[in-house]
């Protein structure tokens, strides 16, 4: 049965555009360039037992940041293929439908599949050598984490060639997501993909906040917790409380579209509008449960460099706690225009404007951190200051969107676009990047150079005005998001044009990134120090990268900045493990499990996207025989012996 | 209670006697029940104050639970899940209260 | 600033505090059961999502059946739920005294006896479904029976992962004792039962109390 075969490929896999052959091909040799490149080297053992079993939270992180990477290269060719579209007008460079396509998956990759394991990262290169731990509170759940997130990375990423991508925006409104409108697999691929790596990300806030709850070196109580710290606490807080209704919501419009159900459909008494509440119910407090972590790694940057204690610690703590509270209360600004009564704009409009309180001292704080400070213009310092005039654009432009009589005029327009960039740009990845180069040599144990590390910085900033300072122009000028071409009578077309160059300056920034790393990798500047920068917390007292136990004995803290304190006590000597002291360790063994589970989670979630339901069984048999596997295991875990010890910090010339 | 020998309980635990609490929060949730189900069936409240009772003695068997059963109240160093359970019943307020007074904008609910 | 002499600071398991329960005796207990605690966090925020659907769409009943007429018919069924329910959450706290007070023959009775309870109440929930159904009253009627079947059906899901749950851990105690491992086990599937009754009594309240008012 030929015809029926090719029917059904044809709609499996995605066909008919050039671009997607391309991909395909792309994507097939990339495949088989790295089973060739391991095969070849011999590094499949290696791979499975130093990385993909590892319970370890640095290699954890490492994986985590290679993943941020790769999907913020892939969210950025999204953006350049959009803003190619939309260069000059009546452009049929992309369809409407491509373009739909396009615009979803950047947006979901961006904040799902790259904000938040860059996040991630640095959660898990950090926290625990920050707070004197020698793992996160549940190394294996953390494992679960990554691979929840990976494969549901991986299935959503597969939906580009199989069974075609979501096209409904990456806020994935009914009715225009449910069945009747969006038949395809494309939304169920959203929304299965989605809530895999949301059960990853809920595990990981539970596990952090456990950590630095429960794990602190004796000593550092909570106010003399560095900020970064504190900020993943904060984060933490924000996605224990937010993403719950992420799950729901997510669940209830897969419900809909599996089940028949009416919870967001226009008949049977379906009520679109409560998707969209629950949606935002997560998805403000999203924007700070990323945008937090990134305010602590400005921080420890600015405090680092300008050789100060930070300006206002309590002041920044409380600060941290309001925004993540505060953060949380003025969701329903996302549809001030959905007509809700005027005590409700009202109300949301305000908490929305209060937020700006707390991050305005947050700002001050840095700039006085900076004021008299001996300040070493390094990279993180540099994308730090880039940051702030960027917040404050970003910030003022919120709150013009805040003031809820004028949100009618702004409501998914450019400007809107033009604003939210500005913070997630300017804010998040700016904080992620400044916090890559500052932690950089403590996870790798060799410095990023700044050769091209100037040329990325100098052409993404730039690029980045030149991209979004238009489009908060075009939004006035009547520019709604979500267009795929315009006229060439609207007047929009220099403007468009000027920002598609800057899209391309930035596209050209982040190939210097990637140029940076590999020049660094090749010209490597080993850090023998583990205190490249002159830093002020406990992660600067291990060498780098940390040995696999972080700590061969726990410190005792009795300042801030307990590192720095030490330094200018000359007793940084007591750090030093004493041979005597060593006890056997106690570490938590590698697992494969994790991983299988999370190839279980993909075989679920691939079934439920096309209703195959045998497959979907499958994959859930293998989710729970994961989960009873683990909870039989009688020993998951064991001691390092004292020689091994002695022997690691003796090579590090510690003892 | 110097030396116990590992994996034994601690002396003062290791002592038999009848579960009072657990049997005084058994009754207590029971009551709360009965007590809901009579105010449904028999009281002759408006529909809005019902609820209200109704409401509070479900809030009650939360405490109920909690304190019998959870042992919400041992410490075993600061009590943060206190604190976290606590803000979440705050958040709960939030998003049922203002889902509700959000979205009543043009339904039947009021 | 000097150096903590313990190397053995966090994930221990050996050195056992006196004076507390064995599930609190080690580090790692201790944090498990925090843990366990921040994960209820999430679960109530995930029922309070729920609720507020239901609340919103509970009028919305399209041509299918309101709450008053779904549940006045028969109220024996929720009240007899409800009360399985109740006295599950009582043994189950008999299980946890048994385990910190002595008896583990006891402790495994109670645990047996509260699976019994736990699936009696599947059983009704899994009856009265099936009623509704059979009337022609199911999840794509309408939006408010959507949501009803969601939130019970949460709940009902919540109770069956936690029979089979309570199952893998009344064998691990039957295999191994009572230790700080199993101990800790235990209690936090108790926690998590207790939670559910907390759970039931709002759907309780909330749905089939109102619905009948």
């Amino acid at each position: 049965m030929p015809e029926s075969v090719r029917n059904f490929a044809t709609h499996f896999f995605v066909t008919g555009d050039p671009m997607i052959y391309g991909a395909d091909a792309a994507i097939t040799l990339v495949s088989l360039g790295i089973v060739f490149t391991l095969t070849y080297f011999k590094k499949w053992k290696w791979l499975w037992s130093e990385w993909l079993t590892s319970v370890d939270h640095k290699k954890i992180a490492i994986m985590y940041l290679i993943s941020a990477i790769l999907m913020l290269f892939r969210g950025g060719a999204d953006a350049l293929l959009m803003r190619t579209q939309l260069a000059v007008p009546n452009n049929s460079f992309l369809t409407a439908e491509h373009y739909d396509q396009i615009f979803t998956t950047h947006g979901t990759i961006m904040i799902i599949f790259m904000a938040m394991p860059f996040i991630f990262a640095m959660f898990n290169a950090v926290v625990p050598l920050q707070i004197g731990a020698r793992d996160v509170a549940f190394p294996y759940l953390n494992a679960v984490s990554f691979w929840l997130f990976f494969f549901g990375a991986m299935l959503f990423n597969l939906s580009f060639v199989i069974g075609g991508s979501p096209d409904a925006g990456w806020t994935s409104y009914p009715p225009l997501a449910g069945l009747q409108f969006d038949p395809g697999p494309g939304e169920n691929y959203y929304l299965v993909a989605v809530s895999i790596s949301g059960i990853g990300s809920i595990a990981t806030g539970i596990n952090f906040m456990a950590t630095i709850l429960k794990m602190r070196a004796p000593g550092m109580t909570l106010m003399k917790m560095p900020l970064f710290t504190w900020s993943v606490l904060a984060s933490c807080v924000v996605i224990l409380f937010a993403f719950p209704a992420l799950t729901v919501a997510l669940a209830l419009l897969l419900i809909d579209r599996i089940a028949g159900a009416h919870f967001f459909t226009m008949l049977a008494g379906g009520n679109p509008m409560q998707f969209i509440n629950l949606f935002w119910i997560w998805g403000h407090p999203e924007v700070y449960i990323v945008i937090l972590p990134a305010f602590g790694i400005y921080s420890e940057v600015v405090a680092t460099f300008s050789s100060k204690k930070i300006f206002g610690y309590k002041s920044m703590v409380a600060s941290l706690m309001a925004i993540a509270v505060i953060g949380y209360l003025t969701w329903a600004h996302h549809f001030f225009t959905m007509g809700a009564s005027a005590g409700v704009n009202v109300f949301f409009s305000i908490s929305t404007m209060c937020v700006a309180i707390p991050t305005g001292v947050k700002v001050f704080n840095w700039l006085l951190t900076m004021f008299r400070g001996r300040i070493r213009m390094t990279m993180p310092l540099l994308w730090t200051l880039a940051f702030i005039p960027n917040f404050a654009i970003g910030g003022a432009t919120g709150v013009w969107l805040a003031g809820a009589p004028a949100d009618y005029q702004f409501h998914n327009s450019y400007f809107l676009i033009a604003h939210f960039h500005q913070t997630l740009i300017g804010g998040v990845v700016y904080g992620m990047l400044a916090g890559m180069y500052y932690w950089w040599p403590k996870m790798f144990g060799f410095k990023l150079k700044d050769r091209f590390g100037h040329w990325a910085f100098w052409f993404f900033n730039i690029g980045f005005y030149v991209c979004f300072t238009p489009q908060y122009i075009l939004g006035l000028m009547g520019m709604q998001r979500r267009m795929y071409t315009y006229g060439a009578n609207m007047g929009w077309t220099s403007l468009n044009f000027v920002s598609t160059v800057g899209a391309f300056l930035m596209g050209i920034g982040f190939l210097f990134i990637a140029a940076q790393i590999v020049h660094s990798l090749f010209n490597m500047e080993r850090d023998v120090t583990g205190d490249i920068w002159n830093g002020r917390t406990l992660e600067w007292s291990l060498p780098s990268p940390a040995p696999h136990y972080n700590f061969a004995v726990i410190p005792t803290v009795s300042e801030r900045d307990a590192w720095w304190e030490m330094k200018k006590a000359g007793n940084t000597s007591d750090l030093l493990p004493n041979a005597k002291e060593i006890r056997p360790i106690h570490m938590p063994k590698s697992s494969g499990v994790p991983f299988l589970m999370g190839v279980a989670f993909f075989v679920l979630g691939f079934g439920v996207v096309f209703n195959w339901w045998v497959i979907a069984i499958v994959g859930f048999v293998g989710v729970v025989a994961c989960l009873i596997g683990r909870s039989l295991e009688e020993h998951p875990d064991y001691y390092v012996p004292v020689d091994e010890v002695v022997h690691t910090e003796a090579a590090l010339g510690r003892l | 209670m110097s030396t116990v020998p590992a994996k034994a309980p601690a002396p003062e635990t290791h002592q038999g006697g009848f579960p009072w609490s657990h049997v005084a929060g058994y009754l207590l949730s029971l009551v709360l029940t009965i007590g809901a189900f009579a105010l449904v069936f028999h009281a002759k409240l408006s529909f809005h104050e019902t609820l209200f009772v109704i409401l509070f003695l479900a809030v009650l068997q939360i405490l109920v639970q909690l304190l019998f059963f959870m042992h919400v109240t041992e410490r075993h160093g600061p009590s943060y899940h206190m604190m976290m359970f606590g803000l979440a019943m705050f958040f709960v307020f939030v998003i049922v209260g203002a889902s509700i007074w959000i979205m009543s904008f043009g339904s039947m609910v009021s | 600033m000097s150096i903590a002499h313990s190397g053995l600071q966090h994930h221990v398991d050996e050195p056992l505090q006196t004076g507390v329960p064995l599930e609190f005796s080690t580090e790692d207990g201790a944090t498990k059961i925090l843990g366990f605690w921040l994960f209820m966090v999430t679960d109530v925020l995930l029922f309070a999502c729920l609720f507020a659907t239901y609340v919103v769409l509970y009028k919305h009943i399209g041509a299918g059946a309101s709450a008053a007429k779904l549940f006045g018919d028969d109220v024996s069924g929720f009240t007899a739920e409800t009360f399985i329910l109740l006295t599950s959450s009582f043994t189950c706290g008999l299980a946890t005294y048994e385990m910190r007070h002595g008896s583990h023959s006891r402790l495994k009775l109670w645990i047996v006896i509260t699976m019994l309870l736990g699936l009696s109440f599947i059983g009704l929930e899994v009856y009265e479904f099936s009623t509704f159904v059979s009337h022609g009253d199911t999840m794509s009627t309408s939006a408010f029976l959507s949501a009803f079947f969601t939130l019970v059906g949460t709940h009902g899901a919540h109770v069956s992962l936690g029979i089979i749950w309570m199952g893998l851990i009344l064998y691990q105690i039957s295999r191994r004792g009572v230790n700080p491992v199993t101990a800790r086990k235990l209690f936090i599937v108790s926690l998590y039962w207790h939670f559910l009754d907390v759970v039931w009594v709002f759907i309780f309240t909330v749905v089939y109390l109102t619905g009948v008012m």
